[in-house]
């Protein structure tokens, strides 16, 4: 092996987690999705769940994120992946279950299911993949698309006198009393992907404390759908989703 | 200076320059080259990597291993360097 030569005396100090599969991903160049995926993995593998762990993946470009992830893994439709971790958390609460959804599946068509699946204070942690539009499709405006974001189906920018604001559903489901950690996080630099790996990390931890429903969303970017570089992408991310879409914890129990 | 290195799984890289833009050192640069999916990949142009690993976190396609210097530092001769 002509790599391991060159590095005999160094050692191994990051590698990719055994937990993500050797599938290559489908994912454009510079996906958030990728990153998020990866962070998932890195701390199912670092807590020792991989055994023990169930995930939901949602209709959109994450629809095969169960070739990705190594663990337990149930498809669901579109919009009701949190209503399938429900069923799984209540018939096996032993299990750690997280349901992985985007703007499209979580927010527009699965708003009922989300909403309702946090009131009730479902006892599983629910990742949500904000990048203000339908990337799957085409690019075409989301819930979630900016006041004036040029998209497939807004090409003149979104008027919100016609069509409405953004959909800011974390704070909508912070203000709900089953919800217990509730925080927003982004992928933009190296700093804020630590910070989002600590953030899944405490949404894990908590499912063994039983006191309610994790949310993180993921401020998340798509250069196919917003026609951009990838590193042009995370500075679009800093100057036009941040001021929507504030970064922090919104809400943490004690 | 601490030393390390990276190794990029060229086949699996897309090119999205993520890496290349996340370097402190800026020891990471594009090829001139294609893999076989049609990328250009990210390589190691410069041999000044410390092993800080913001490349490898960054990475959405978990293409980078980081190798670091082992701590404490272990004292090499100049024979050992170069062998």
């Amino acid at each position: 092996m002509e790599s391991e030569l060159v590095i005999e005396d160094l050692e191994c100090v990051y590698k990719k987690p055994s937990t993500l599969t050797d599938t290559p991903l489908h994912y454009c160049p510079g996906c958030g999705h990728s990153i998020v995926h990866k962070f998932i993995m890195e701390v199912v593998e670092e807590m020792g769940i991989q055994e023990t762990t169930i995930g939901v993946a949602p209709v959109g470009c994450s629809v095969f994120a169960y070739n990705y992830m190594n663990v337990d893994m149930q498809e669901a439709a579109h919009g009701r992946a949190s209503a399938v971790a429900t069923g799984i958390k209540r018939v096996r609460p032993d299990k750690f279950v997280y349901s992985y959804q985007g703007d499209g599946d979580l927010a527009a068509i699965g708003t009922a299911e989300t909403i309702h699946t946090v009131n009730r204070g479902e006892n599983i942690l629910m990742i949500f993949i904000n990048n203000a539009i339908y990337g799957m499709t085409g690019g075409q405006m989301a819930p979630t698309t900016l006041a004036g974001q040029v998209t497939s189906t807004s090409p003149y920018g979104r008027d919100v006198k016609q069509i409405g604001y953004p959909l800011k559903i974390t704070e909508m489901i912070a203000m709900l009393p089953g919800a217990y950690y509730v925080t927003r996080q982004s992928i933009n630099n190296v700093n804020s992907c630590r910070k989002l790996k600590k953030a899944i990390r405490i949404g894990f931890e908590n499912q063994k404390l039983d006191k309610g429903t994790s949310f993180i969303e993921v401020v998340s970017n798509c250069p196919s759908g917003w026609k951009q570089t990838p590193l042009e992408t995370m500075t679009w991310i800093e100057e036009n989703m941040f001021p929507t879409y504030p970064l922090g914890d919104i809400k943490v129990s004690k | 200076m601490i030393r390390g290195t990276v190794i990029i799984g060229l086949e699996v890289c897309k090119g999205c320059e993520l890496c290349i833009s996340a370097c402190p050192q800026e020891s990471l640069g594009l090829s001139t080259h294609i893999n076989l999916n049609g990328y250009k990949y990210a390589e190691l142009i410069k041999d000044n990597c410390t092993g800080c690993i913001n490349c490898a976190i960054i990475c959405p396609e978990s293409a980078i291993t980081v190798y670091r210097q082992p701590k404490p530092a272990r004292k090499t001769t100049p024979a050992e360097v170069t062998g």
